[in-house]
């Protein structure tokens, strides 16, 4: 029975890891250009964008999920995602990718913005282009500014990943509950508690390590 | 021929006009420092002649060759800016260092950016990077930090981190270099060797124009001086003039203020 649960419970936190993967792979560059098109000298540009981001930060993830889920179907008449589990999985990523995008842009837009401005006219006299004083001046200090709200939010990504089960991706909570029903047994639940405190645990140290890694310069 | 000329430059934001028709020109190896009243348009002037703003107005060319021209859409052109802005050299009053880069590496950064571009940079790549590295190297020795070179912008003092900054606007060989106010963020112990230097720089016969507060600093060093006061040259001559028999009220009135 325990091996059967962990069995389970493995799969279901596997199926999370994936989603956790494809977020942040997904949203970092997402999110850097939501926020340079929330910077944009251009209304046409940076209204609309905006407009978006408070919309998608504005309303609960789970109601994002089945709305992209289901919306195509529904409202088009044509199931962009299959019927199958591999379409659910899509359209679940596709929703955390957007939705966290829309929050790390904001994060980014302060780090952003948090650069003073003489460090960029520095690099102008110094007759660099936009693009290498992005790179070479901006990063790195954007960088050190976000880690800590970015660790904050990689951290609430990882418990998020449990909403994917309203549109049945079955990540581990799914996973441990149905073991309530099929055998009247609580515990595999506690255990997915621990998988999540473990994982959040390991991102923390990392987070840390690269905060100290960070440390060499002073912003 | 004079080195730099400046004809007429105007610069507004908005309704309010911070320069209204400056002109001055300069001769190689001169060193000219500008005075007057906080407001009154100096830094103004020095961010219009590094195209960190646009001026509204007027000319500017280095050796008889317009680099900007008002009149010219054609100067307003990124690239173009980016060109022009070779020529100068610009020395900031809150340094601006990288912080995330070592002494040397502030100072050898645009360079070896520069170098990148070079048709035969990637055959040659580890002796170009090596030959900037030197020469950054020595030219901060030259301002006193050759045990430094390693350091941490967070790791020096503030007129430590200022020698820096000299160095690294020095790095392009700018044929102009501009301190904005380069003392008045630091103590007024550190201020010291960041004038020492300048001074050095002033008898290699570098062409700089200073906007300083440091008035017997201004008048050691110059060859000439600019009162501005309201966007206007009130007054310019040599520091002899300007300073101890001013023509205009305007000029005594704030040289004044400095005697208490």
């Amino acid at each position: 029975m325990f091996l059967t649960v962990l069995n389970s419970l493995n799969q279901g936190f596997f199926k999370a890891l994936e989603i956790f993967a494809l977020t942040l792979l997904g949203a970092i560059p997402l999110g850097f250009i939501i926020a340079f098109g929330s910077m944009s000298r251009y209304r046409v540009l940076r209204y609309p964008v905006k407009l978006v981001v408070w919309i998608v930060r504005g309303t609960p993830l789970m109601l994002q999920l089945l709305i992209i889920y289901y919306g195509p179907g529904l409202l088009l008449g044509n199931n962009w995602w299959g019927g199958g589990a591999a379409g659910r999985f899509t359209a679940a990523s596709l929703a955390f990718i957007f939705n966290y995008a829309c929050y790390f842009s904001e994060i980014f837009r302060g780090g952003i913005q948090g650069v003073p401005r003489g460090q960029r006219e520095a690099g102008q006299v110094l007759g660099m282009t936009n693009s290498q004083i992005f790179f070479r001046v901006t990063l790195m200090q954007v960088i050190k500014r976000i880690v800590p709200p970015m660790g904050n939010e990689i951290i609430t990504l990882v418990k998020d990943t449990s909403l994917v089960r309203v549109i049945a991706v079955y990540e581990i909570i799914w996973n441990g509950e149905k073991f309530i029903k099929s055998s009247g047994i609580i515990w595999p639940l506690f255990f997915t508690g621990l998988y999540y405190l473990a994982f959040s645990g390991l991102l923390t140290l990392l987070l840390g390590w690269i905060e100290k890694k960070l440390d060499y310069f002073k912003v | 021929m004079a080195l730099l000329d400046v004809c007429d430059l105007k610069k507004s934001f908005d309704r309010t006009q911070v320069l209204r028709g400056i002109s001055f020109s300069m001769e190689e190896g001169e060193t000219l420092s500008v005075i007057g009243p906080s407001g009154g348009g100096k830094t103004t002037l020095l961010r219009c002649l590094n195209f960190l703003e646009i001026p509204s107005g007027g000319k500017i060319a280095v050796k008889g060759e317009t680099l900007f021209d008002a009149a010219d859409p054609h100067s307003l052109s990124e690239a173009e800016i980016r060109r022009n802005r070779l020529h100068f050299g610009l020395v900031f009053q809150n340094f601006n260092l990288f912080p995330q880069y070592t002494a040397l590496d502030n100072v050898s950064l645009a360079l070896k950016l520069q170098a990148k571009a070079l048709p035969d940079y990637p055959s040659r790549r580890r002796e170009l990077n090596e030959q900037i590295d030197q020469n950054c190297e020595e030219l901060l020795r030259r301002v006193g930090l050759g045990e430094k070179l390693r350091h941490y912008p967070h790791q020096l003092s503030g007129g430590q981190q200022q020698r820096v900054a000299i160095a690294r606007a020095m790095a392009l060989k700018p044929e102009v270099l501009f301190f904005d106010e380069p003392t008045s963020a630091l103590d007024p112990e550190l201020t010291g060797e960041v004038l020492n230097v300048i001074r050095q720089l002033a008898r290699e016969k570098m062409t700089m124009v200073i906007v300083t507060h440091e008035m017997s600093f201004a008048e050691a060093v110059s060859d000439q001086v600019l009162f501005i006061d309201d966007g206007r040259i009130e007054e310019m001559g040599p520091p002899s003039q300007v300073m101890h028999a001013p023509q205009s009220e305007r000029t005594r009135q704030f040289l004044r203020g400095y005697e208490r």
